[in-house]
C-alpha cells in the first residue's frame, strides 16, 4: 500500500502551476502517511526552491520551464527541481541571520529550505537543486 | 475576460481598547499578489489609520512562506517609527519555526496567545 512513487513534473515559470505540482506532491504524501510536520516542511521547502526557480532563476520568462522530478517512499521524498536560468552560487547568498541582514525584505528562502529539509544540495551553475527530507523521527525539534 | 481577483478583505481588524487585534482571512500566506495586498492593508493601519499598536493573531493561518516575512519586518519597524508595538501570537508550531529558524524571533515580539498578546503593550 505504501509503495514508491515517482513522476517527472515541466512546467512553466508561473507560480500557478508550481502550486499544482505543490498540490500533487501533498497528496501523494498524505497517501504515504507522512505526518502533517513532515508534509508541512515539505511543502515550506517546494514553495521557497520553487518560487526561487520560476522568479530568480528564470525571471518569470513564460518560455522558460521548471523540471521537477520527484521520489516518495515510505522513508523519504526525494525531489530536484532545474531551472533555465543562469544558476547561482549559493555561498554568494548573504547569512540572512546576520544582524546586518536580519531585517531585509528578502533571502531567507534558503535558509528555510536547509531548515526544514535532511539536505539540500545545489549542483550544475546553480541552477539544479536537490532536496531530501527522511521521513521523521520529528519527535526531536 | 478578467481572472485578476476582487479586492477582497484579507484582514479582520478588531479594537480592543487602543490595540488593533488584526486575523487574517486566509489560511495560507503565499502569493505574491497576496502578501502584497496584506501588507499594504497592514501599512495602511499604521500610516492612514494612525494604530500604533498592532496585535497580529495568526490562528488562522496554517501556512505561510517566506515571502510574508518580508512585510512582517518592513510593518515592525513602521510601527516603532512612531514608537509604537507590534506583537504577534497564535502561531502554529511549524510556523514558528519558520520564524525561528530565520532568527526573527529575537527582532519580533511573539507570545503563545492573544490574552499575552494583548497584556504585551
Amino acid at each position: 500500500m505504501d509503495s514508491d512513487f515517482c513522476a517527472e513534473v515541466t512546467i512553466s515559470s508561473d507560480l500557478a502551476e508550481a502550486r499544482r505540482v505543490q498540490e500533487m506532491i501533498e497528496q501523494a504524501l498524505v497517501a504515504h502517511n507522512y505526518s502533517e510536520h513532515d508534509i508541512f516542511s515539505i511543502k515550506l521547502a517546494l514553495e521557497e526552491a520553487l518560487v526561487n526557480a520560476i522568479k530568480h532563476g528564470n525571471q518569470m520568462d513564460p518560455e522558460k520551464r521548471v523540471y521537477i522530478t520527484y521520489r516518495v517512499t515510505h522513508q523519504r521524498f526525494d525531489v530536484r527541481i532545474t531551472d533555465e536560468g543562469p544558476g547561482f552560487n549559493p555561498a554568494d547568498v548573504p547569512d540572512p541571520t546576520d544582524p546586518d541582514n536580519i531585517e531585509r525584505a528578502c533571502g531567507r528562502g534558503l535558509l528555510l529550505m536547509r531548515g526544514f529539509m535532511t539536505a539540500v544540495e545545489f549542483h550544475g551553475r546553480g541552477n539544479i537543486v536537490t532536496m531530501t527530507k527522511t521521513r521523521g523521527n520529528n519527535s526531536d525539534d | 475576460m478578467s481572472s485578476q481577483p476582487a479586492r477582497r478583505r484579507r484582514l479582520e481588524v478588531e479594537d480592543i481598547g487602543d490595540i488593533a487585534v488584526v486575523n487574517f482571512v486566509d489560511k495560507k500566506i503565499l502569493d505574491e499578489q497576496n502578501i502584497q495586498m496584506i501588507g499594504d492593508d497592514l501599512f495602511k493601519l499604521v500610516d492612514e489609520l494612525g494604530r500604533h499598536k498592532i496585535l497580529l493573531n495568526f490562528g488562522n493561518v496554517e501556512f505561510m512562506s517566506s515571502a510574508a516575512l518580508g512585510k512582517l519586518i518592513q510593518l515592525n519597524k513602521k510601527v516603532q517609527a512612531v514608537k509604537g508595538k507590534l506583537v504577534l501570537c497564535k502561531i502554529a508550531k511549524d510556523i514558528l519555526d519558520v520564524f525561528k529558524i530565520t532568527k526573527l524571533d529575537r527582532v519580533l515580539t511573539i507570545v503563545p496567545n492573544e490574552q499575552a498578546g494583548l497584556q504585551a503593550f
